[in-house]
């Protein structure tokens, strides 16, 4: 595959999110705004560029029996570094992502691209499979968070929008849950008039036995 | 005693893991499908969230805070808790077969839980004495497991009713998440 092709495939044919079904908890949890949506998409974005760029460099030097504890320190890194740099430059929304912030570290899909991707290839097409993943799950997260923002406070980015009737329901919990099944069930129906995809689960870190994997079977039948 | 049932209250209802914080959702979908396996899933995070947040609270308060490096706690956090996953994998392993064997295949799946990570980081968020860190481990395991003996119970429900094809699979398991989370929505008051 070209270097383009590493790239495009993460935004649409193998979109972590809607169609590898991983990194579920931020989708969830961080999706009332778009704004939020965005925040927690790029800081994603970086984490999985630089993970993926210093895994692609390690791949010599890390030993096979001792991979997942390596990854998930460099992983970690990453992450406290964004942590730093969006508490002194972007303070507002440090403090609305919250917690969602540190748990980029668990998030199965850098972890996943790390051990599938990283692991095996060059650093160029790494870095720019990393960057293609990375904003599949913006461009995803800010979807969701847009339909929520919209449906539940009549507002696009904190702009006012002429809704007539906002559903409060949309921006709690329940909401999360409903329109990222409603986007998927909508993902599902239009996949099944292209040729079938394939993502996520062998490649997933957890050996095909999360969620995403065991549902994928029933998704795709 | 008042903070205790408060905590108590908001780690089992309304601040539920799984439903109002989006944490572990991953093995909340996963393995919710029987309900011996989402038994075996909610204990294995509920001893793991007690004996991490038992670790990291003189870890963090010890070490990181004297030594004015606190920043680096979602490190040092994660690499305890898959430390300690790895150690307790091989305790029960020698120690207690029987128990492993239920308990084991989900042990690992637990280091990229953000369940277990999430509620150490909460813990020093809130700033929790030792004895209120444990015990918000504990509920919040339990409540953990609560919501996933539950959701199992709705999911063999859901997994024979006839649902649009498109809607078949995860979308329909996360439409009836919706519905229990809309019913947990319920609690939010109380305890407060």
């Amino acid at each position: 595959m070209s270097n383009l092709d590493e790239f495009k495939k993460g935004l649409l044919k193998e979109n972590p999110t809607l169609v590898g079904l991983l990194g579920m908890c931020p989708t969830l949890a961080i999706t009332t705004t778009a704004l939020n949506g965005i925040g927690m998409g790029l800081a994603t974005t970086f984490v999985l560029v630089g993970s993926n760029l210093v895994i692609s460099l390690l791949k010599k030097v890390i030993p096979r029996s001792v991979k997942l504890p390596c990854y998930i320190v460099i992983i970690a890194g990453f992450v406290t570094l964004i942590e730093m740099l969006m508490k002194g430059y972007i303070p507002g929304l440090y403090k609305s992502l919250g917690t969602f912030l540190s748990l980029i570290t668990v998030n199965c899909i850098i972890l996943g691209r790390a051990e599938v991707f990283a692991s095996k290839n060059k650093v160029l097409p790494s870095v720019l499979d990393g960057l293609g993943m990375g904003l599949g799950f913006t461009c995803s997260l800010t979807l969701i968070a847009s339909v929520r923002e919209i449906l539940g406070a009549g507002t696009l980015f904190g702009l006012k929008l002429p809704v007539l009737n906002t559903m409060t329901i949309f921006i709690l919990p329940a909401g999360g849950f409903f329109v990222l099944g409603c986007i998927i069930a909508f993902v599902n129906r239009i996949a099944k008039k292209k040729p079938p995809v394939t993502a996520g689960c062998a490649e997933c870190s957890l050996n095909g036995e999360c969620a995403a994997c065991e549902n994928k079977g029933g998704a795709e039948e | 005693m008042k903070t205790f049932f408060a905590i108590m209250l908001a780690a089992l209802l309304t601040d539920n893991f799984v439903l109002t914080k989006f944490m572990g959702i991953c093995p909340f979908l996963g393995v919710s499908k029987k309900a011996s396996s989402s038994l075996g899933m909610g204990a294995a995070v509920t001893f793991v969230m007690v004996c991490a947040a038992a670790v990291t609270y003189p870890v963090y308060h010890l070490i990181l805070e004297p030594l004015d490096i606190t920043y680096l706690k979602t490190i040092a956090f994660i690499l305890i808790i898959a430390l300690f996953v790895q150690l307790v994998e091989t305790a029960l392993k020698k120690l207690m077969p029987p128990l492993y064997k239920a308990l084991g295949v989900y042990l690992p799946l637990i280091t990229t839980n953000c369940a277990v990570l999430g509620l150490t980081i909460l813990n020093i968020d809130n700033e929790y004495s030792f004895f209120h860190s444990i015990e918000n481990a504990f509920f919040s395991g339990a409540g953990f497991l609560m919501v996933l003996l539950l959701f199992s119970g709705v999911r063999s429900r859901v997994e024979e009713a006839d649902v649009p094809e498109t809607f078949k699979g995860v979308p329909a398991t996360l439409i009836a998440a919706a519905i229990l989370s809309l019913s947990f929505l319920g609690f939010s008051g109380i305890g407060g």
